[in-house]
């Protein structure tokens, strides 16, 4: 390699990665852009980013939603259903990652095989049948098939979990039970806190996976009344229920904003959990 | 003693014990006996053996989907991992605007599946686009929606899929800068350039990582649903029915829930099947290191 080829091959690198990053994000700007667009200015100079004029008059007309509901009702179901969840999942995990962690009994091996299996098992598989259950239970067009399931533990945050709990001196277990705590108090005066970032990592996952779902809504809620964000913003986007792109547009970026606010909020712990982990997506 | 530490145990792993049979194998095992009946949500399931399975060999849509499925994820699997390579590789030697770029290139990852982004999609790639308007301005005259129609509308799901290379990306950064540094430079001194220095320290060091990539993704390829259940719905000329797509039309469109069982245990045995074959066939290309220490 000559010398001009090696200072000048890191400059050529760099203007293509920035130009390269430009083309990735184009579509987010794109969307956020035309969201204060006029609705005829959308296609007619779809193109150029940004608008001749900016307009809030989308986020408006968007909000009305259809139907009797605002995007309100879809806001507050989204909410309810992803904080109830997310609470169940992370508590319960935790839950059970302390009795793998610190318990020794008969089958652990066993069960925690089940759980590396399961991990990998698509819920696409039982999707029919747990669908055909929830169902019989009268659970159709209630919040309960997208919530009370996260209360049994989720195993890829078992996993997680069981990994940081193992990391955590058991002298610490120890010294509390000659306190005199029992394994119950060791769990939560103990293990616990100092659990607490895997437990944010498996919070922050936890919400946003849930909060983008679409197959699960679609599946069990089929009243506008109970729709999630995600849902509502499908049916608002069918040709036939509506035309009014500004608004949808609108509605898409601000879909978006609680997950994009809880990633910059904490970053660190995602990058932690992909790294760590492995995590789909 | 013993005892007491066993019921312990079994309470606090009880909540996953009892979420296991519920939510899992009691649906598995429904899931199993329904694949060989006829069931359609209203009679009670009819046996029919294995009437399900040979009406999927003679089955045109099946057929077509899984054409469909092998296609999307033999492409849109590499493109995603080829470029998360790249741009991992390309991150590394950066110390300018490092996290900037992780940022950016992690957004689409974090936002990708949603239906927002779904439904821009269609508007990026449809007539009067922003794709067309783009390519025209370069001279291209192109007056056709790349969704409607049926020889490019896959290709819109793969791009959809590949521009999602962020997480991967991570992942791949992480194994990277836990190459140790010293051997590329004992490279260098023997007179390795680039490519050799690639192909004989950092392939094989990123090996487990790029096979652990490999199974995760295509794993999750198989199962795509919201891309072509939005932005395609499954057409033009079902040139883009996923798997998933079709087997969730069968089931809650003709609440065809027998049909429906049967194909989602071939495609777990399909998926098994592939895992399987990924693993086997790295045994000799993935390389662990530090066995002894």
């Amino acid at each position: 390699m000559t010398l001009t080829k090696t200072k000048l091959l890191p400059i050529a690198a760099q203007v293509l990665l920035f130009a390269f990053s430009i083309l990735m994000l184009y579509p987010v700007l794109w969307m956020v852009f035309s969201s204060f667009k006029d609705n005829s200015e959308i296609f007619a100079k779809s193109f150029s980013l940004f608008p001749t004029e900016w307009k809030f008059g989308n986020y408006a007309a968007g909000w009305k939603g259809f139907g009797s509901y605002t995007f309100a009702t879809f806001f507050k179901n989204s909410f309810i259903v992803v904080l109830i969840y997310t609470v169940g999942a992370v508590l319960s995990s935790a839950f059970i990652a302390y009795g793998f962690a610190r318990m020794e009994f008969a089958g652990k091996k066993f069960w925690f095989a089940c759980m590396i299996a399961t991990l990998m098992l698509p819920q696409e598989v039982i999707m029919v049948p747990q669908y055909i259950v929830f169902q019989w239970l009268g659970w159709v067009n209630t919040f309960l098939p997208l919530t009370v399931p996260s209360f049994f533990g989720i195993p890829f945050f078992i996993f997680m979990l069981v990994q940081f709990m193992r990391s955590i001196p058991a002298e610490l277990d120890n010294a509390a039970k000659i306190d005199g705590c029992n394994s119950f108090m060791i769990f939560y005066r103990i293990i616990l806190p100092l659990t607490l970032p895997g437990l944010m990592t498996a919070a922050i996952f936890a919400f946003y996976w849930h909060w983008q779902d679409f197959i699960g809504p679609l599946l069990y809620l089929s009243r506008p009344d109970l729709y999630t964000v995600s849902l509502a913003l499908k049916m608002f986007s069918d040709p036939d229920t509506s035309s009014n792109w500004g608004g949808m547009i609108a509605m898409s970026v601000l879909s978006l904003v609680p997950v994009i606010v809880i990633f910059f909020c904490f970053q660190r712990y995602i990058v932690e959990g992909i790294t760590a982990g492995g995590v789909k997506g | 003693m013993r005892e007491k530490t066993n019921l312990l145990g079994y309470f606090y792993i009880s909540p996953y014990i009892i979420g296991l049979l519920a939510f899992t194998l009691i649906p598995m095992a429904i899931s199993l006996y329904l694949s060989f009946t006829d069931y359609n949500l209203l009679s009670s399931p009819r046996w029919i053996g294995g009437g399900n399975f040979s009406r999927m060999v003679s089955d045109d849509q099946f057929w077509q989907s899984v054409r469909v499925t092998f296609y999307y994820v033999f492409t849109a699997v590499p493109a995603r991992l080829v470029f998360a390579l790249a741009v991992a590789i390309a991150l590394k030697e950066l110390n300018f605007l490092k996290g900037f770029y992780r940022l950016v290139f992690y957004v689409p990852s974090l936002i990708g599946g949603s239906v927002a982004v779904a439904v821009i999609w269609v508007q990026l790639f449809s007539k009067d686009g922003v794709v067309n308007a783009f390519l025209n301005t370069l001279g291209f005259n192109i007056d056709f929606s790349w969704i409607g129609n049926p020889s490019t509308a896959i290709w819109t799901l793969v791009l959809l899929s590949a521009w999602q290379f962020g997480s991967a990306m991570l992942i791949f950064l992480a194994g990277l800068q836990n190459i140790p540094k010293d051997y590329y430079e004992a490279a260098s001194v023997d007179g390795a350039n680039a490519w050799r220095r690639f192909v004989r320290i950092t392939l094989p060091m990123l090996s487990p990582i790029i096979l652990f990539n490999v199974v995760m993704q295509t794993i999750n390829g198989f199962l795509a649903f919201t891309p072509s259940y939005i932005v395609t719905e499954g057409g033009p000329m079902n040139s883009t029915l996923l798997y998933v797509l079709y087997l969730f039309r069968r089931a809650f469109q003709f609440s065809d829930m027998g049909y429906a069982s049967a194909m989602a245990w071939v495609m777990l045995i399909l998926i098994s099947i592939l895992t399987a074959l990924i693993f086997s066939s790295s045994r000799s290309l993935v390389h662990y290191e530090g066995k002894g220490d």
